[in-house]
């Protein structure tokens, strides 16, 4: 059943318990508590919409950077890591394999909030050894969702 | 402009006039003439083509892939189908001489019957069925013999009913499992009973298998891989369902060398081949999507159990569908005909399902309701379907005759 829960609200997180329960054929009140389960135990993190940016009059811009860093003995990227992701600019962050080290995900709201973040807080902590920013010019898909039309199968009403 | 007179009936061909129109058709127009309707009507899946598959496609339009095929259809393609058939149902067939790809699995269900059948032989269809069926055999030149199955007994073949039915003239039997409309599949033990009466009574059995991949509690076991059982077995099937490819119109059948010989010889002066593009993109289906189809029949198989629990919460007695994708509903409750109750549902509720009645006599008491569509589509389908459902028991307690909340311009044609 926690299964079957997870995969209903990752592709809709808007469903409620009673939808889910008649959805999966279980009692309302044995979904819920596993959902309040679930979130006690942070394996559902949080709910958020996915929004496209293009259609918001507010401004914001997303750049992504390559970080890479001297990992510290005994905490290895973990201290890094809090350090980065600590602040709020910074919306997702990965450690990651190759050359690189971290892949930090800003958004900001101008390409000079974004300068002013690499160079004046992420270039200088002392572990960062050198970074590469990427400004993000359009976003098409986000989350397994895209953004612009969605495609649907434009079937006919009635088939044998 | 000639002014000579046609013959009676007119100029088509008798055996065409006499056909009747499907019964898909003509609730088709009337549902296409009702706005805003939420159709369980459909027969293909609500997924589109995995992307892969049509990505190879477009790569294969920039490699120039636009020329005719072999007759039999790639060679790479009947391998890797060979291999595939193999693997997941233990059917072995030789990709030189015993697989043709077809237009769809409709051509392969056509090129069998005209190949196995002389004017006027016979072909036991087992009803409720696809539409096709009893019409191919006619435009074969042979003559159906309908043999109807029932709830009751699981849609399953009861073999000493059917015995009266084999005459002489009898060539074969066309079946289809797991079933449209009903969701019935066959086990290993009806499977063995229907190749004993085979070898029995010496028929060739046509298997459409079009819905294999999607088996839901059991492993689909395919009647080719039966003892003895491929030297008279037309295997049919194609992509459409399991890799939702309805569009790409691409299916192959199966058979001992001498039937794919005879049905490549109609297939070369009708088709040529099946299209090109096509077939490339079920190559890619077989060699790369074997995870889409799990993906999808987990799904399907969601709502399956969602909709067979709605439908019997709101009165209407259904059956766990043991594959395909529609739940074949009863309606005896109702006291309705299920031609009636479906023109009723789409007038006063607009929801499209098909009346059973569309896939034989014997489906009458049956409406057909595809699952497979979002379950928001579901869910309010579910929600006027119920409110339907009590309006009419509630009518028929009052004694006011159930069949009054549609005019009679609805009804059925």
């Amino acid at each position: 059943m926690k299964h079957k829960i997870l995969h209903l609200l990752r592709d809709n997180a808007r469903l409620s318990a009673a939808q889910i329960a008649r959805r999966i054929g279980a009692p309302k009140s044995e979904v819920a508590a596993v959902i309040k389960e679930l979130e006690r135990s942070r394996t559902i993190v949080a709910y958020k919409a996915i929004i496209n940016p293009e259609l918001v009059d507010e401004q914001t811009v997303e750049a992504v950077i390559e970080v890479k860093v001297r990992p510290k003995r005994g905490t290895g990227f973990d201290d890094i890591a809090r350090r980065i992701y600590n602040f709020p600019e910074v919306h997702s962050l990965y450690l990651i394999s190759g050359g690189m080290d971290f892949l930090v995900f800003l958004e900001a709201k101008s390409m000079k909030d974004i300068a002013h973040f690499v160079t004046e807080k992420l270039a200088t902590l002392e572990d960062v050894q050198s970074t590469g920013t990427h400004f993000a010019l359009k976003k098409y898909k986000k989350d397994g969702v895209v953004l612009h039309e969605a495609e649907s199968a434009s079937r006919l009403a009635v088939t044998p | 402009m000639s002014n000579r007179r046609m013959p009676a009936g007119g100029r088509i061909a008798r055996h065409v006039s006499a056909l009747p129109p499907s019964g898909i058709r003509k609730f088709f127009d009337l549902v296409t003439a009702t706005p805003d309707v939420v159709s369980l009507g459909v027969g293909e899946p609500d997924f589109l083509t995995p992307w892969t598959i049509r990505e190879q496609a477009i790569y294969e339009i920039e490699r120039g892939r636009t020329t005719y095929t072999s007759n039999h259809g790639l060679i790479e393609l009947r391998r890797a189908l060979s291999g595939w058939l193999e693997k997941r149902y233990d059917a072995a067939y030789n990709p030189a001489d015993e697989i043709l790809i077809t237009v769809g699995a409709s051509e392969a269900i056509d090129l069998a019957l005209r190949a196995l059948l002389n004017p006027g032989e016979e072909v036991i269809v087992i009803q409720p069925c696809y539409v096709s069926y009893a019409p191919t055999v006619v435009l074969a030149g042979g003559k159906p013999v309908i043999f109807p199955t029932h709830q009751k007994d699981g849609f399953r073949i009861d073999f000493g009913a059917l015995l009266p039915l084999i005459t002489r003239r009898t060539r074969a039997i066309i079946i289809n499992y797991p079933n449209n409309p009903t969701g019935a599949t066959f086990n290993r033990n009806d499977l063995e009973q229907l190749a004993a009466f085979a070898c029995r009574q010496d028929l060739v059995i046509l298997s459409d298998e079009i819905y294999a991949e999607l088996t839901y509690d059991a492993r689909h076991i395919s009647l080719a891989s039966l003892p003895g059982m491929k030297e008279r077995t037309i295997l049919i099937s194609g992509f459409s369902k399991a890799h939702a490819m309805t569009g790409w119109r691409i299916g192959y059948a199966c058979a001992p060398p001498d039937i794919i010989t005879a049905m490549v010889k109609i297939h070369q002066y009708t088709i040529m081949c099946a299209p090109t593009l096509s077939q490339y993109a079920a190559l890619e289906a077989i060699n790369e999507c074997d995870d889409d189809i799990v993906s999808m029949r987990e799904q399907y198989d969601m709502r399956r159990q969602f909709i067979v629990r709605e439908f019997n919460a709101i009165g209407l007695k259904t059956l766990m569908p043991e594959g395909a994708f529609y739940a074949f509903v009863s309606i005896q409750n109702t006291g309705m005909s299920s031609e009636e109750l479906c023109a009723g549902l789409l007038h006063d509720e607009k929801v499209a399902v098909v009346p059973g009645t569309a896939f034989g006599a014997c489906g009458e008491g049956f409406i057909r309701a595809s699952y497979a569509s979002s379950y928001e589509n579901l869910e309010l389908a579910m929600e006027r379907m119920g409110r339907y459902v009590a309006r009419i028991k509630h009518d028929a307690h009052k004694g006011a005759p159930c069949r009054h909340n549609h005019p009679h311009g609805m009804r059925m044609p």
